[in-house]
C-alpha cells in the first residue's frame, strides 16, 4: 500500500484545470487593472488622470475641478461599477451552484422582483411620505426601498421553502416565480398609477445606471457587496460538493443546510446592495460564470474569483462604452451589457453547441 | 462498530421501516438484501445519517446524530444507489471532490490511485457525462474510496456504505468492485452493502442481513439466513439454495416446471 501524505502527493497534469483556472486569475487582474485606468482618463470633461498625477508628484496645484472629475465623479464611479459588476457575477455563479442549474440567477431568490417593486414603490409613491422622512431619506429613498424590498422577498421565500429546519430548493425555484408574478402585478398597478415624469424615472431606473456614483452612496453599499464577495469563496467547496446532489454533500462532510443559508443570504445582501445603487443591470450574473466555466471548468475555488473579476472588468468596460457612444450624452448601462452580451453569448453557444451539455 | 437499536422511519404517510435493529462489525462485509422496495436504502440512509429516523445509530460507539459532517465524512463513505452530477466535471474532479472531507484531505495523488482501483485508469481528463452508465458507478465508487482511502485511521475503523455497488456493472466489473469491498473489510474497515444477487453475496459476505416490508427477516452468517423458507418468504416467489459438492453456495431462481436445457 502506497503512503499518503498531502505535502508530497504527486501532482497530476492533464485533468487538473487548476493551473489553466490561475492563469486565467492572474490575466483577469491585469485586465481590470487596464480597465480601470482606461476607465478613469474617459468623460466628458478633458481631465487626464496623468497629467493630475504628474501634477500632484510634483507638487503642482491640482484645478478644483480636475479634481472633482477625478475623485468625485470618475473615482467613486469606477468603484461602483467594480463592485457591481463583482457582486452580480459571483452571486450569478454562487446561485447556480445551488441551484444546480447554469441557467440560475440571483432573480431566483426573488431579490430582483422585491427590489424593483420597491424601488417603483419609492418613486411613485414618494410623494406620500411624511415631509419629514421624505427629506431624510433624499435621493437615497430608491436605494433603500429597493435594498428592503429585495431582502423582504428573499426572507418571505425561504421562510416558504424551509420546513423542519431543512430548505427546498425547488420550492424555493417555484416560489420565486410566483413572488415575481406577484410583485410584477404590483409594479404593473404603480407604474399605472404613475405620472409622466415618474414613468420617465422609471424606465431609467429599470435600465440601469451607474451614474451619480457618490462616495456617500457607495457608503451604503459597499458592505454588502463585500461582505458577499469575501464570503463567497469560503463557499466553494460545498457549492462543488452539491453538484453531486445534497444527499452526497451531506456524504462527503459539508453542512449542507448551513450553506444554503449563508449563500441565500449573501446573494441577497449582495444583489439587493447592487440593484439599490445601479438598477437593473441584467446578463452579468448569468454570461460571467458560464463564459469561464466553459473556459476553465466548473470548480467552484477558481470560478468564484475569476467570477469577480471578470464581471468588475466587464461593467467597467460597459460603463466606458455607455459613456461615449453617444457623447456627451450617456446611454444606460442596461443596454450596453444586453447587447454586448446577449449575441456574444450566443455565439460561444454556437460554438460550443454539442461539446458541453450541460 | 455499527450498532442501530429501534431504525423506525416514517416517509410520507407510510412507515418503512418498522422498528429495525441492525449491527455490523468491523473487519465485515455486511450485506443486505431484500425486494424492492421492502426499505434497504431507507435502513441504508438511516445509518448513514442521511435521514430523520426514531431510534439510535452508534458507529464506533459514537451516537452519529452528535457527530458533525465532517467528522462523520472523516469516519464513513458512502455510494448511494444513484448520483446525479450538474455541471462538466472531470471524472477525476468527481473523485477529488471525496476529498473534501476525509482525512486524506488535500492528497491529490491519490485521485488517479482511486481511478486505477476501480479500473478506470486513464480516466481522469474524461467528462462525467460522457462516460456509460457503469463507468459513471464506477468514478462515483473512486470518489467514495478516495475519501476513505485506508480503512482504519488513527486506530478505529472506517465504513463504506454501498447502496447496489454493482447493479449497473458487468460480471468482471461485478467481481472487481466486490473483490474491493472484501479488501476493505479484510484490512480492518467496515462495509455494509445493499445487495440484489444472491449468488454474490453468498460468495462474499461475512453476515446477511435479510428485509422485507421494513422489518429484519434474518441476521447471521450467509449459511443461517440464505436458506429456501426465508428467502422464498422475503421474496414471494420459490427459491432453492444449492451447494455444490465443491465447496461454496450458489443460487438458482426456480420457476417451477422449467428447466434449463441441458
Ligand atoms: N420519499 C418517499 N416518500 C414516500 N415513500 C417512500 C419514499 N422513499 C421511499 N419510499 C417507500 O419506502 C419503501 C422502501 O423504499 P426503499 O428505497 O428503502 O426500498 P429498497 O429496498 O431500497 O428498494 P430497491 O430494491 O428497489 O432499491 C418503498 O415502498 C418506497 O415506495
Ligand atoms: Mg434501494
Amino acid at each position: 500500500m502506497v503512503a499518503i501524505s498531502p505535502d508530497s502527493a504527486p501532482t497530476v497534469q492533464g485533468w487538473d484545470r487548476g493551473a489553466q483556472a490561475r492563469r486565467v486569475t492572474l490575466l483577469l487582474v491585469v485586465a481590470l487593472g487596464g480597465m480601470s485606468v482606461f476607465s478613469l482618463t474617459v468623460g466628458a470633461a478633458g481631465t487626464s488622470p496623468w497629467a493630475v498625477l504628474a501634477d500632484m508628484i510634483a507638487g503642482r496645484e491640482v484645478s478644483l475641478a480636475d479634481r472633482v472629475v477625478l475623485f468625485e465623479i470618475r473615482l467613486p464611479r469606477l468603484v461602483l461599477g467594480a463592485l457591481v459588476g463583482a457582486a452580480l457575477a459571483v452571486s450569478g455563479a454562487v446561485m447556480q451552484g445551488l441551484f444546480r442549474n447554469p441557467l440560475a440567477d440571483p432573480g431566483l431568490v426573488g431579490v430582483s422582483a422585491g427590489a424593483g417593486l420597491g424601488a417603483i414603490a419609492a418613486i411613485v409613491l414618494g410623494g406620500l411620505l411624511p415631509a419629514g422622512l421624505a427629506a431624510a431619506l433624499g435621493y437615497y429613498a430608491v436605494p433603500v426601498a429597493a435594498f428592503l424590498g429585495g431582502w423582504a422577498a428573499t426572507l418571505v421565500l425561504y421562510g416558504i421553502a424551509t420546513r423542519r429546519g431543512r430548505t427546498s430548493v425547488a420550492t424555493m425555484l417555484l416560489g420565486g416565480i410566483a413572488l415575481g408574478a406577484l410583485a410584477g402585478a404590483l409594479s404593473g398597478i404603480l407604474v399605472y398609477m404613475a405620472d409622466d415624469a415618474q414613468l420617465r424615472d422609471l424606465t431609467f431606473w429599470g435600465l440601469g445606471s451607474l451614474a451619480g456614483a457618490t462616495w456617500a452612496k457607495l457608503a451604503a453599499a459597499v458592505p454588502l457587496m463585500v461582505l458577499a464577495l469575501v464570503a463567497a469563496p469560503m463557499l466553494a467547496r460545498g457549492l462543488n460538493g452539491l453538484a453531486l446532489g445534497e444527499a452526497a454533500a451531506f456524504h462527503i462532510g459539508i453542512p449542507v443546510q448551513r450553506l444554503k443559508a449563508v449563500a441565500i443570504l449573501t446573494v441577497a445582501g449582495a444583489t439587493g446592495a447592487a440593484v439599490a445603487v445601479s438598477g437593473g443591470i441584467g446578463f452579468v450574473g448569468i454570461v460571467v460564470p458560464h463564459l469561464l466555466r466553459l473556459a476553465t471548468g466548473p470548480d467552484h475555488r477558481y470560478l468564484l474569483v475569476n467570477s469577480a473579476l471578470l464581471g468588475a472588468a466587464l461593467l467597467i468596460l460597459a460603463d466606458v462604452i455607455s459613456r461615449i457612444v453617444i457623447a456627451p450624452a450617456e446611454l444606460p448601462i442596461g443596454i450596453v451589457t444586453a447587447v454586448l452580451g446577449g449575441p456574444f453569448f450566443l455565439w460561444i453557444l454556437l460554438r460550443k453547441r454539442g461539446v458541453l451539455d450541460l | 462498530m455499527l450498532e442501530a437499536r429501534g431504525i423506525t422511519v416514517r416517509l410520507g404517510r407510510r412507515a418503512v421501516l418498522c422498528g429495525v435493529d441492525f449491527e455490523a462489525l468491523a473487519g465485515h462485509l455486511t450485506a443486505i438484501v431484500g425486494p424492492n422496495g421492502s426499505g434497504k436504502t431507507t435502513l441504508l440512509r438511516a445509518l448513514t445519517g442521511d435521514l430523520s429516523h426514531g431510534g439510535r445509530v452508534r458507529l464506533n460507539g459514537q451516537d452519529i446524530a452528535d457527530l458533525r459532517p465532517w467528522a462523520l465524512a472523516g469516519l464513513r463513505g458512502v455510494l448511494p444507489q444513484a448520483t446525479p452530477l450538474a455541471f462538466p466535471f472531470t471524472a477525476a474532479e468527481v473523485v477529488r471532490l471525496g476529498l473534501t472531507g476525509g482525512v486524506e484531505a488535500g492528497a491529490a495523488g491519490l485521485v488517479p490511485q482511486a481511478l486505477a482501483r476501480v479500473g478506470l485508469a486513464g480516466f481522469e481528463g474524461r467528462y462525467y457525462q460522457e462516460l456509460s452508465g457503469g463507468e459513471q458507478q464506477r468514478v462515483q465508487l473512486a470518489r467514495v474510496l478516495a475519501q476513505v482511502w485506508e480503512p482504519v485511521a488513527h486506530g478505529a475503523p472506517r465504513w463504506l456504505f454501498l447502496d447496489e455497488p454493482v447493479s449497473s456493472l458487468d460480471i468482471g466489473h461485478q467481481l472487481q468492485v466486490m473483490e474491493i469491498a472484501r479488501d476493505f473489510a479484510d484490512r480492518g474497515g467496515g462495509v455494509v452493502a445493499v445487495m440484489h444477487d444472491l449468488n454474490l453475496t453468498a460468495m462474499f459476505a461475512d453476515r446477511v442481513a435479510l428485509i422485507s416490508e421494513g422489518r429484519v427477516l434474518g441476521l447471521g452468517l450467509p449459511g443461517a439466513v440464505l436458506r429456501d423458507d426465508l428467502l422464498s418468504a422475503a421474496y414471494r416467489c420459490p427459491i432453492r439454495v444449492n451447494t455444490p459438492p465443491a465447496r461454496g453456495t450458489y443460487l438458482l431462481p426456480h420457476a417451477a416446471g422449467r428447466v434449463a436445457a441441458e
